[in-house]
């Protein structure tokens, strides 16, 4: 049994280190100190309080001077409750194991996991709201704040990287914990990470409603947020990678190499994308460095990669970890999973191009887009069947536990989009497709059926774990959220089928005569009736995001408590 | 030894596995991006291509932070519909000045690459104000605050200067007179329209709101929208010029 004094040595692997030495441990026992950690970041949140109120008071624009505000009331608020803690908790920091069982620390992951229901059911909501507007335009309310223009990459940011990367961050520190069997790096810095995180998404947020943004699709944050972002996601990375090394099995779980390479590519995506000069350090608005069609191809490797490495690489791993769990059967294929990682992270980074078919952008790079695409089919669906089959000799479960079928939907809308993506690589569809809503439908199939459905189903086991229910209050009320939802992405994704194909296709018909059949706004008045389908498929996913957060918000507050917690599953070879 | 029992080293190195990562994940964007920056056949060179004046710049970031490149594109494909609806494809040089490109990804409405000189001032006032006024179907949202805000100036030229340090030529001449240029592109009557016209030649002054007054958001989108597309007179572009 490991004492708690080494245990406490320990637990200063990310800086934290208790201020004393080894040699004068004993006499310390009842001493208290502050670490490392909360010394240095009570100092750095204390400064940034002052440097940002002073940014403030010299702003150029009225966004800047309330973030600038915004962040010097976080700081203080940061610094404060730092020292706080300090005063409330015991001289020793939590122990790394109790009774030899890893001594998990799971306060960051339950506070990720509320923010992502909380974020998601926001995005959707704006989701639907944007729209309605293009069904009935006066929604727009003809104000800055609530025009379609400002709302949609609320949405988008709103549903990705607050819902979307919330679950991730939540799930990877889970799973990062279980598989190595060791507590979280550091003490603060998984704090730092959750709540820097969804800070940045507050100020990503309120500034696209304050019309702040670069403009690049998925990445409209401005420069000080960036560099913001950029510090706490090498904090992601240095958390995430020091469990990793300080783990008790000998291997990193299949699972843990998608989250390191969502991580990495992330960080590497960030960067290449958002070098930007702002044109002063007291105003919002910034110019990228790239200009035309470089900025164009940096943009897509980017755009797309965020879809590969955020959207994909990070929720497959939800995918090698909870079903397996959920299944309680071990992964299909190991030697599958091997050559699914590689060639999947190899030939993603490659399909940036497919998104300039036919544009400015050089013809070889438009054709090696195009075709790495078309190869990216293949891992695609390695991994789908690497996730299907995992359920050989438990198909069963599907009929008695809907967050199981919830997780297995996903795989399957998961290879329908894989499939579809391609295609609508191939130049000559996309000729077809590009600029209509049938990419719309596309990222909803990906977004609803398989981000949502996988990130849906890690939520339903996740919760109970975390707060030591027995079971979730009602898999009835699961039941009801997975139909109504699943019946909402039919009716908007087959919505979107038909309008993106249907103004493709009157984009381009001609008359007998050789004249242009249609003009452009006969084109939108066809679209109408989509709209109101697609709002209506979007409103019944809201209502089953809905019925989720009172179903895991019932089973925290009255589930019953879970007497002895389970050991964690080794699912892998 | 087989190749499972070789991949080992990145199943119990997590280092070994990043760096592993980190190779694999450079390697198509190495091969995509970094030729765009020397191949001369990406960026032809085309007469005609300036900077954005003061005034179009300002309107240019109004049409970013409303997010308008969310339903219009700026990229006509080499299409046969697309070049009769719209006009001529578009060429890399016509957004070269471009930071960020404003190409798009979906067209709720028509493309924008070549909407410069196709309608009135009044026209687009009046649509951008009310579009439903102009066209009954259109589900484009109205911006009625565009005409009653008046443009910041006071930092133009830091704009200029920082376009200047990310690759775009503004002269430093140019770049001293922003203010005094972003007015006279808007005023008509304005004494500086000559040197103005001096340092941007063949830009078109007018009053494009329509409306007496310092300049606002509204002149100076319009100013943008209106020169889209206009740059490059294709009845002198040789389109062979630049074959190699």
């Amino acid at each position: 049994m490991i004492s708690i004094k080494d245990a406490a040595a320990k637990a200063g692997l990310m800086g934290q280190a208790p201020l004393q030495r080894e040699s004068n441990m004993q006499q310390v026992q009842s001493t208290k100190w502050m670490t490392h950690g909360e010394a240095g970041l009570t100092l750095f949140f204390t400064v940034a309080a002052f440097v940002c109120a002073f940014a403030a008071a010299k702003a150029l624009d009225a966004p800047f001077a309330f973030h600038a505000s915004l962040a010097a009331a976080a700081s203080a608020a940061a610094a404060f409750a730092i020292v706080n803690r300090y005063f409330d908790r015991p001289a020793e920091l939590p122990p790394q194991e109790i009774n030899g069982k890893p001594n998990y620390n799971l306060g960051p992951i339950k506070f990720a996991s509320v923010m992502a229901m909380f974020w998601g059911i926001a995005g959707f909501t704006v989701g639907l709201l944007i729209a309605c507007q293009l069904a009935w335009p006066w929604l727009n309310f003809d104000l800055p704040w609530t025009s379609f223009g400002r709302l949609r990459p609320l949405h988008t940011s709103a549903v990705i990287f607050a819902f979307g990367g919330n679950v991730l961050v939540a799930t990877s520190f889970y799973v990062v914990q279980r598989t190595c069997r060791a507590r979280l790096a550091g003490d603060l810095a998984p704090w730092f990470v959750v709540l820097g995180y969804n800070f940045f998404i507050l100020v990503a947020g309120t500034g696209y409603l304050l019309g702040v943004t670069q403009s690049k699709e998925y990445a409209e944050p401005e420069w000080y947020s960036d560099l913001w972002l950029t510090i706490v996601w090498v904090v992601y990375l240095l958390v995430f990678l020091a469990t990793v090394i300080k783990r008790k099995e000998p291997h990193i779980f299949v699972a843990n190499w998608f989250y390191l390479a969502f991580i990495v590519t992330i960080a590497v995506l960030h960067l290449g994308n958002n070098p930007a000069l702002p044109v002063s350090v007291f105003g919002s608005k910034s110019y990228i460095a790239w200009g035309g069609v470089q900025d164009a191809m940096f943009q897509w490797w980017y755009g797309h990669n965020a879809v590969g490495f955020f959207l994909t690489a990070g929720f497959l791993a939800i995918m090698y970890y909870f079903i397996p769990k959920r299944a309680e059967r071990p992964i299909y294929s190991y030697r599958l999973s091997i050559i699914h990682f590689w060639a999947l992270i190899f030939l993603y980074i490659w399909a940036g191009p497919h998104h300039l078919h036919y544009t400015a952008l050089p013809d070889w790079a438009q054709t090696l887009g195009m075709t790495f695409s078309i190869m990216l089919w293949m891992p695609s669906w390695g991994g789908m069947i690497n996730g299907l089959m995992t359920l050989s000799g438990a198909w069963d479960k599907l009929r008695t536990d809907p967050v199981l079928r919830m997780l297995v939907v996903s795989v399957a809308f998961y290879g329908m989009s894989t499939f579809e993506g391609p295609m609508m690589s191939i130049k000559v569809v996309n000729s077809l497709s590009h600029y209509t809503d049938w990419t719309i439908g596309h990222v909803h199939s990906g977004a609803l059926g398989w981000v949502g459905f996988v990130s849906f189903g890690a939520l339903y086991c996740l919760v109970p774990w975390l707060w030591g229910r027995k079971q979730l209050y009602s898999l009835k009320l699961v039941n009801w959220h997975f139909w109504i939802s699943t019946i909402g992405i039919v009716l908007y994704i087959s919505a979107m089928w038909v309008s993106g194909i249907l103004q493709g296709l009157m984009w381009r018909a001609y008359t007998s005569l050789g004249f242009l059949e249609y003009s452009f706004i006969e084109t939108v008045e066809a679209m109408h009736p989509f709209y109101i389908i697609r709002a209506a498929g979007g409103a019944l996913f809201l209502i089953g995001a809905l019925i989720m957060a009172y179903n895991l918000w019932m089973t925290v507050r009255v589930g019953e408590v879970e007497v002895t917690t389970p050991l964690a599953l080794q699912p892998a070879e | 030894m087989s190749f499972w029992t070789r991949h080992q080293i990145f199943e119990k190195n997590s280092i070994i596995l990043i760096a592993g990562i980190l190779v694999v994940i450079a390697i198509g964007g190495l091969v995509e991006i970094t030729p765009l920056f020397y191949l001369k056949s990406t960026i032809e060179v085309v007469d005609g291509v300036r900077p954005y004046t003061p005034l179009e710049l300002a309107g240019r970031n109004i049409y970013v932070r409303e997010g308008c490149y969310l339903c219009h594109s700026q990229m006509i494909r080499p299409l046969r519909d697309e070049v009769e609806r719209y006009g001529h494809f578009s060429l890399a040089a016509e957004s070269m000045y471009d930071h960020p490109f404003q190409w798009g990804s979906k067209r709720t409405g028509p493309d924008l690459a070549r909407v410069g000189a196709k309608y009135s001032d009044e026209w687009h006032v009046t649509h951008l104000t009310n579009p439903r006024a102009i066209v009954p179907q259109s589900v484009m949202p109205g911006y009625p605050f565009l005409a009653k805000t008046e443009i910041d100036t006071s930092t133009i030229a830091d704009h200029l200067r920082t376009n200047h340090a990310v690759g775009v030529p503004y002269s430093d001449d140019q770049i001293a007179n922003a203010v005094a240029d972003l007015k006279a592109q808007a005023d008509p009557d304005n004494a500086g329209t000559d040197a103005f016209a001096k340092r941007y030649p063949k830009a078109v002054v007018r009053n494009f709101d329509g409306k007496g007054g310092a300049p606002t958001e509204m002149d100076a989108l319009v100013a943008y929208l209106q020169m889209l597309g206009t740059l490059v007179d294709f009845k002198l572009y040789n389109e062979k010029a630049n074959l190699r």
